[in-house]
């Protein structure tokens, strides 16, 4: 019988499967990091449990770390507390850890494909709900919650429901300045931001083989702001090439023999889905949300919508809310509305391709005298080549903050954070109250139009940029 | 783990849809390292105003939900982070059910882990639920893990779905890793299956 990818993946993976229960499920790489661990490597010390596979196990410091001078002490006690203990549990386990001064540390989704331990046909588990990341290469990747990662520390496996599988087929080509960021907003306004709940997206069509590895990473990353489990994308050359050569890729001969296993794995002609969906993207055009979640979202040509332009009564409240805390009033064009601050970063948009779209935007331009900017890599290996290129001075000399890699302002654990009130156009993925901090507001775009938001002080249309 | 297996008590309403975890316990609470004492910090946010006092604008800060151990929520509650401190937030503040017409994946997840009950009802049962709560008369319910119920001592009576084994760990309040222990043979055969050269190690 003909299978989807998710199927073949799912099949080899079960260590036991017994009808009316859930699956028992192998795990091939578990990425572990500071925040949603402590409370499992403590259980594990109390029921004195070992890791059960330390070699499939990489730990990394992403959440809370500044991202300015790094040869200071950490200035908040209980991120550094927090920070320390991820490695001395890694010490204690004897993880493969990257520390806050290695030179391979970064977002935790960054590092994993970037150092190779990503790679197609694997289950990959985080306590992270952007795991869905790394279904770019055809691996099925879902985030979890703490006692899950005490879970697969102990086993190595999960206790897993099957989920159901939905095609998002992207006809047509992307129009020029239309990114994979707008894709995925595209996706995820139509689907709502439940309506992949309970499944496994593959992403197919000429659209997402058109993108690189870089922006189908963006793409299933954001999987997870439908609801889905986990988003994925068959591999091709594209994945093989970039594969090719990484730190913890199979070397030699091995690397051969690990592609043709890997051809293996896309979906069989004629496989169903339990739903498809099309989406076309001829049409699209660059996406800004105006809301309090990644579903809230238009055209950039378009206008902040009317409350009463909602469905349902909930839907109505829920608009109002949002429109409330955003400070917006429906009707303005979205292009009429100023900005405070740019943040270029996070796992959905801070690797070598986004930076170099958000630099050919800024580069002999100054920002916008009002907007403070800051651009943060999102590994330290990509803040090395940018710098190489010379990214890093198109940045700063247009006025733009260059910083050390972490996940910043995405999430403003570290001293990254927004004033009350203020309005951000961001890179990142979630737009939800006091995200980037309390009272923040915050508008999802690509690089791209972050990047041009800061020159002009206000959201314009990237496709008539020059 | 306690074992929930029957539980009558008063419902707080929250009638927002589309509750993320970060509304739930916002990321300033989570460079904890422990997993308890999250309670205080449930819904923070809202919960609080600038200065520090309780708003008097949050549902759940409302007097009349005092003591109350059962929440409805409007429809996809708990998405977005992953986070477990959001169901341990809930339940430390003293949650042991929630009744919602749907769930994030991975929230329903965690709120297994901890023993608390995430209960799926159809939109209009929750709809007559919700409104119910919202009179702010004490108004109690039960929910029934055994008959997989929900009542009250008036007319609603509604029968709820949930997987046989998450049901039954619920309400023996068994956790995962002691159960995935007892497949240690399997686990072990898997892994030499796929990396011979392991054998021996384990
Ligand atoms: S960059 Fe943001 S979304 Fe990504 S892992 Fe870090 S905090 Fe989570």
């Amino acid at each position: 019988m003909p299978k989807t990818m998710f199927e073949k993946i799912w099949e080899s993976h079960l260590v036991s499967e017994e009808p009316g229960k859930p699956a028992l499920l192998y795990i091939d790489l578990h990425l572990v990091h500071e925040v949603t661990s402590p409370q499992a490597f403590d259980s594990l010390r109390m029921s004195k449990r070992a890791v059960r596979r330390p070699d499939l196990t990489v730990a990394t410091v992403d959440h809370n770390v500044p991202t300015t001078d790094r040869s200071k002490p950490i200035a908040d006690q209980i991120s550094k507390k927090q920070i320390e203990l991820l490695g001395k549990n890694a010490k204690d386990f004897g993880l493969t850890y990257y520390d806050i001064h290695s030179p391979n540390q970064g977002i935790v989704h960054i590092i994993g494909p970037e150092q190779g331990w990503t790679q197609p046909g694997k289950t990959i588990v985080c306590g992270d709900s952007h795991t869905s990341t790394h279904g770019a290469f055809g691996a099925l990747a879902f985030g979890i919650g703490t006692s899950e990662v005490e879970h697969v520390l102990a086993t190595q496996c999960l206790i897993q429901t099957k989920p159901k599988t939905m095609e998002v087929r992207a006809k047509g080509a992307l129009p020029k300045g239309v990114t994979a960021k707008d894709l995925i907003l595209n996706i995820i306004g139509q689907l709502g931001v439940d309506g992949g709940t309970g499944y496994v997206i593959e992403y197919t069509g000429e659209a997402i083989r058109s993108l690189s590895m870089e922006g189908r990473m963006t793409v299933c990353n954001m999987s997870i702001e439908c609801g889905a489990r986990a988003g994925m994308v068959a591999p091709d050359e594209k994945a093989f090439v970039y594969l090719k050569g990484r730190p913890h890729s199979p070397q030699g001969a091995g690397f051969d023999k690990a592609v043709e296993q890997w051809k293996k794995l896309p979906t069989d002609p004629g496989a169903k889905y339990d739903r498809v969906v099309e989406i076309d993207c001829a049409s699209m055009t660059p996406f800004v949300t105006w809301g309090t979640n990644p579903g809230m979202v238009v055209k950039v040509t378009d206008k902040v919508p009317s409350v009463e332009s909602f469905k349902t009564d909930a839907d109505r409240r829920a608009a109002q809310r949002a429109l409330e805390y955003m400070g917006l009033k429906a009707g303005t064009p979205i292009q009429d509305i100023p900005i405070d601050y740019v943040f270029i970063g996070s796992c959905t948009n801070s690797r070598m391709e986004d930076l170099r779209a958000a630099a050919a935007i800024v580069k002999g331009k100054k920002k916008s005298p009002k907007v403070q900017a800051i651009v943060v890599p999102g590994s330290a290996i990509v803040k090395k080549q940018a710098e190489a290129e010379g990214l890093h001075k198109i940045f700063t000399d247009a006025g733009f903050e260059w910083r050390e890699a972490g996940c910043s302002m995405c999430l403003a654990m570290n001293p990254d954070v927004l004033k009350p009130g203020q309005r951000c156009a961001s890179t990142s993925n979630r737009n939800f109250e006091g995200r980037q901090g309390a009272g923040g507001r915050t508008h999802l775009v690509s690089p791209q139009m972050a990047a041009a938001a800061g020159i002009a002080g206000h959201f314009v249309d990237v496709r008539s940029w020059n | 783990m306690q074992p929930f297996v029957k539980h009558t008590g008063l419902v707080a309403a929250l009638d927002r849809v589309n509750v993320d975890t970060d509304q739930i316990i916002p990321k300033q609470f989570l460079k904890r390292v422990e997993r308890t004492g999250f309670g205080e910090f449930l819904f923070f946010d809202w919960r609080y105003l600038p200065d520090g006092k309780p708003s008097p604008q949050f549902e759940l800060n409302d007097p009349a939900y005092k003591g109350a151990t059962i929440l409805v929520a409007g429809r996809n509650f708990g998405c977005g982070s992953s986070r477990e401190h959001a169901p341990w937030a809930l339940n430390q503040y003293g949650f042991l059910a929630i009744i919602c017409s749907s769930y994030a994946d991975i929230f329903r997840n965690n709120c297994y882990q901890n023993g608390m009950v995430p209960v799926i009802l159809p939109e209009e049962t929750v709809a007559q639920i919700m409104a119910n709560a919202k009179k702010k008369n004490g108004y109690r319910i039960t929910v029934d893990l055994g008959k997989k119920q929900v009542y009250d001592n008036q007319s609603l009576k509604a029968s709820f779905d949930i997987e046989e084994f998450r049901r039954h760990c619920l309400m023996n309040g068994l956790d995962d890793i002691g159960l995935t222990l007892k497949n240690e043979d399997k686990i072990s055969i898997y892994e030499k299956k796929r990396w011979p050269e392991l054998s021996g190690k384990k």
